[in-house]
Order: structure tokens, then sequence, then C-alpha cells
């Protein structure tokens, strides 16, 4: 579990990032962190690894401050996929992108060769065992950090941004994927700006604007809140703004859904025939 | 009329056997809005890399067939002569970037037309404006965030008013709101003044009310190309991993159910406009 307490952060450049977040994501929950640019989303999320401190306030993992532990010891329970892989990669192959972390927690030999098969094949990228991370399309890249954090089987796992520069296949695969991992029993956290992927996965959502949280709902609620979305310049998905258009003719505004959207149409047609 | 004009491109990055675009014949006509499609890997970052002269002047490499840029054989004409018709935004911003000041970037293109200093200084600062980011004009490119470093990239090519566009995936850091913005820019200097736009996008939701022509690539080829409507509706489009918008999968998933609306709906506004008729009439 992880508890979120007033916390406030200030960049050393004097910017103050957040300015009183308090959130609890319990264990096995999965929820987007949504927001306009610069609204605090990666600086937040970098709080739950230990990789930022609070200025003020504290967060607690699983009870315990990070502030008493360190990044490295934190990094075995949360696991954190960067915006950018550059920021992240940096050994020479793929499979030893992957050996590092196993190895730094102390794994046995038999054991990393077993997790590094599995998360290989887990996100497709097998065929680039020995290629050099930098080689890759940014896809690619993606996959692979996602594989290395996935190897050492962590209880919480964030993603930045996640389908930025992915097409159309890859996000589903990417969602699929997403969705895999919470339903066994993993806490997911997604920061993204992609509302058309959070509404096919209908995720628990908090909306972030300049350093606080606007509100905190579900994905049905939220998205289908154009006055509260606008806050933190976000558009609702295609299919909630038919229906908002539509309100007049007395038909739903909360569909995010194109399947729901379809079974409301036909039900209100065959009833008027 | 044609402003791009290709006939059986091929090219071949150098180092490598497999062509990276294979027999490409495109033509795009002058004002129009295009969105270049297809799965990551298919070839469109290629493609536009050809449209303006990067290949095969600055990437060598191997490029047969043939292909004309606003009536310049590309071949034959070096960067700098087919850059004054042609402005391309990079997928990666960081590789488009370098000088100490994001106002001193965007007036880079400009310093080699001779333009008079005041004129200069008005077009960087409308590019500027257009893209939403008069107040980082001092900053430094490389200190900005992934968005931010979009928007100059795109004033840098906003600021030269080319008369062919290409973006490439100019807006994927940027949060939906920002990216509407962008795509409205560019839709009034395509829509006002006439400049060709090739937009290469994902998002098809987002960008496809602006277009009237899609051209879909895969494996290094032209897949499809057609308008928004025949595109979307395409069981190929489908079947290649083209995100179909949300509007038009509605369209597809009544009609299953035997109801048919008037029109195949790309937009949100055609949608609603379509699906108010059958539920009044009915
Ligand atoms: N390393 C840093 N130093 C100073 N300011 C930063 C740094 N990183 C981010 N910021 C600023 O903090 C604010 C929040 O940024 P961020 O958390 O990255 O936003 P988001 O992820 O929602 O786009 C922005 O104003 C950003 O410019
Ligand atoms: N500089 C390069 N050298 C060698 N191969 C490249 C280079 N750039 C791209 N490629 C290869 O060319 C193919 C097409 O890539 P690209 O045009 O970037 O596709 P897209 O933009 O559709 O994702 C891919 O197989 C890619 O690996
Ligand atoms: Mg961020
Ligand atoms: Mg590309």
């Amino acid at each position: 579990m992880i508890e979120v307490k007033d916390l406030y952060y200030t960049y050393p450049t004097g910017l103050e990032a957040l300015k009183g977040i308090s959130l609890t994501v319990n264990d096995g929950e999965f929820l987007a962190v949504m927001g306009q640019n610069g609204a605090g989303k990666t600086t937040l999320v970098k709080h739950f690894n230990g990789l930022l401190k609070p200025t003020k306030g504290e967060i607690l993992v699983d009870g315990v401050s990070t502030r008493d532990v360190s990044v490295a010891q934190l990094a075995r329970n949360v696991g954190f996929v960067f915006q950018n892989p550059d920021h992240q990669l940096f050994s020479e192959t793929v499979e030893e992108e992957i050996v590092f972390a196993l190895r730094n927690f102390g794994f046995e030999k038999a054991v990393i060769e077993k997790q590094v098969d599995w998360a290989l094949n887990l996100l497709d990228v097998t065929q680039y065992r020995k290629t050099s991370p930098f080689m890759l399309s940014g896809g690619e890249r993606k996959r692979v950090a996602l594989a290395s954090i996935l190897a050492w089987d962590p209880q919480v796992i964030i993603l930045d941004e996640p389908t930025i520069g992915q097409d159309h296949q890859q996000k589903e695969k990417l969602q699929q994927f997403i969705l895999q991992l919470n339903a066994q029993k993993k806490t997911v956290i997604v920061v993204t700006h992609d509302v058309e992927f959070v509404a096919e996965c209908s995720p628990r959502v908090i909306l972030m604007s300049q350093g606080k949280i606007v509100v905190d709902g579900t994905a049905k609620k939220i998205l289908t809140n154009p006055k509260v979305l606008a806050q933190a310049s976000i558009v609702p998905p295609q299919i909630t703004q038919i229906f908002l258009e539509l309100a007049d003719l007395g038909l739903p505004t909360d569909v995010i859904d194109v399947h729901e959207a379809t079974k409301i149409l036909l039900n209100r047609l065959r009833k008027r025939s | 009329m044609s402003v791009i004009e290709t006939r059986d491109l091929t090219y071949t990055y150098p180092g490598v056997t497999k062509p990276s675009i294979e027999e490409v014949s495109v033509t795009i006509n002058k004002g129009d809005f295009v969105i270049l499609t297809g799965p990551s890997g298919c070839g469109k970052t290629t493609l536009c890399r050809c449209f303006n002269g990067l290949i095969p002047h600055f990437y060598n490499g191997d490029l047969e067939g043939k292909i004309e840029v606003a009536g310049l054989n590309v071949v034959d004409h070096q960067i700098h002569q087919i850059a004054r018709h042609v402005g391309l935004v990079f997928q990666n911003p960081e590789n488009q970037l370098f000088a100490l000041s994001v106002e001193k970037d965007v007036a880079f293109g400009l310093e080699n037309f001779a333009m008079p200093r005041d004129e200069m200084r008005k077009r960087v600062d409308w590019a500027l404006q257009m893209a939403g980011i008069s107040e980082l004009s001092e900053r430094p490119p490389h200190e900005l965030s992934g968005g931010q470093q979009q928007r100059v990239a795109i004033a840098s090519v906003l600021a030269m008013q080319p008369d062919i566009m290409v973006l490439d995936e100019p807006t994927s850091f940027l949060d939906p709101v920002g990216a509407e913005k962008i795509f409205e820019v560019i839709n009034e200097l395509n829509k006002k003044l006439g400049i060709t736009i090739i937009l290469v996008e994902h998002r098809l939701d987002l960008a496809a009310k602006y277009a009237n022509h899609v051209i879909v690539m895969n494996k290094g080829k032209i897949a499809l190309t057609g308008s928004p409507r025949e595109i979307f509706t395409s069981e190929e489009a489908r079947l290649i991993g083209v995100g179909i918008p949300k509007a038009t999968k509605l369209y597809q998933h009544l009609k299953k159910h035997g109801i048919r609306l008037k029109a195949v709906p790309v937009t949100t506004e055609e949608t609603a406009d379509l699906l108010r008729e059958i539920l009044k009439n009915d």
C-alpha cells in the first residue's frame, strides 16, 4: 500500500511542483494519473520509489516512510519504467540490461537465467537478446525497460507515459499486458494523457493540475465530466463527446466505451420501433 | 497540381540489405492535408526524409526510382534548395534543436533567407505565438520538457512558412488540449495559406477531421490510399492495425446490428448529427 500524506515538493530551482497531495493506493489497484503537461505527474510518481524525497509531508510504502529507505531497497517492491527509456538503459546488450538488476538484488544464477528468459519472452524481445538497446526503436526500447523491471517481479509497477510513440497495435498489446499484470494482483500505476487508452482500461483515475489533485474517481465518472477535464487540458473520449452532444435527446452522458454506446443506441432504437 | 511525386522509390540505408521503403509511388497535390500512418517501423520516417532531401543527401545508402518535390528533382538539387519549399518537423525534437536559445533555434532557418531583420523578428514572434511558447523564447531548448521541445521544433518550421510542411508525429508528448491547438494551427495554415500538410500520426481520432487524404504504409510499401472515410471502413486497414477512430467504429458496430447511418462518420460532430437524425425519425 502507498500512502501519500500532504506531500509538497520544491525542485532545487525553487519551482514548487507538488502542493499538498494526499492519496492512498491500495495493493492490487490500477490507477491512472492524468493531467496536463507540467502538472506534476512525473514528480509525484518519482516519490513512490524514493527517487524524490518530500520537501514536506511524507510517503509510506507498506507502512515505511520513503525517507528511511534507499531507492535500491524500495526498487525491490516498486518498479519504475521511465517516460524516456534512454534514461534507464545503459548496458551493452538487452540481456545484460535485465541481468544487471537481478544480480544486484542477489538472485542466484539459475534464477537469473530463468527470469531473463521469461521476461524477454513476455515482452517479445527475445530476438534482441544480444543487441544493444540503443539500436532498437523507441517502442522496442520501452519494452526492454519494462522487461528489465518485470524480471525481478516487484509488487508495484509504475509506467510513465507508456503509450507515447507506440502504434495502435503496440498500444493494444500493452493494454492487454497491463490488465493482465493487474489481474495477477499487481499494483499498476500509469501516468498518461491518452484518454482512449484510459477509456478502454477503465482504471481509477486521479486528475492533476498545477501540483494538485483536482479529482479522484472512476474512469467513467471523470472522463465524462468535461468541466473537470478542461481544468487539466484533457478532452473527453470521442464516444463521450458524441453522447454529450446528444444529451438533449435523453441519452445518458456517462458513456466512455464503444460497446456500451452501441448497446444503448440499439436499445433506444428498438424500443421506439 | 502535384507538389510531391514519387515513382517506384526504393531506399536502403547504408550497411543493411533490406530496403526500408520499396517501390513507393505517391502523388500529393498542392493544398492536400495528408495523414501518413502505419505500424511502427513501416517506413514513414524514412519516406519523410526523402521528401526534404535528407535522403539521399545526408543519409547515404542506395536510392532508386524517381522523386520530385515542388517541381525539383530531389536527387539533383541540394538540401538547402529543397528546404526553401519543404519544412520537416522531426519525430524526435531533440535531434532538431541545437541553438542556445529557443528564439535562435526558430530564427536559424530564416537567416539563410537573407530576410530583413524586422521582418525576421516578426516571423519569429508569430511562430512562437502560434506554437504557444512566446514565454520560452530565451530558454535553452535542451532544458525544456519533451512537449515544450516539440513546440519549439514546430515553431522553427512554421517560421519558414514553407509550401510543404512534413510533420513526423509532432504532438506525441503533448496533452490532448495542447495537441489539438497545434492541429488547429496546422489546419489554418493549410486552409488559409494553402500550405500542403503531410502529418505522420497514429491517433487518428484527433487528426482525422482535418485530412482529405490518408496514406497507409505497411512493411515499407504503400498499402492503401484514399479518403479518411474509405480508409477507416476498409477491412485491410483494420488488419494492418490502423487505429480506426471510435466514431467510425461506432458506425461499424451499429451496421453489424442492422442499423445503417446515412454516411460513414469520421468526426464527433458528423456522428452526433447522423445519430440525431435516426433517433428523431425513428
Ligand atoms: N528536474 C527539474 N528541475 C526543475 N523543475 C522541474 C524538473 N522536473 C520537472 N520540473 C518542473 O516541475 C513541474 C512538474 O513537472 P512534471 O512532474 O515533469 O510534470 P508532468 O509529468 O505532469 O508533465 C513542471 O513545471 C516542470 O517544468
Ligand atoms: N538510420 C537508419 N539506419 C538503418 N536502418 C534504419 C535507419 N532508420 C530506420 N531504419 C530502419 O528502417 C525501417 C523503417 O523505419 P522508419 O522509417 O523509422 O519507420 P517508421 O517511421 O514507420 O516507424 C525500420 O526497419 C528501421 O529499423
Ligand atoms: Mg511527465
Ligand atoms: Mg517514425
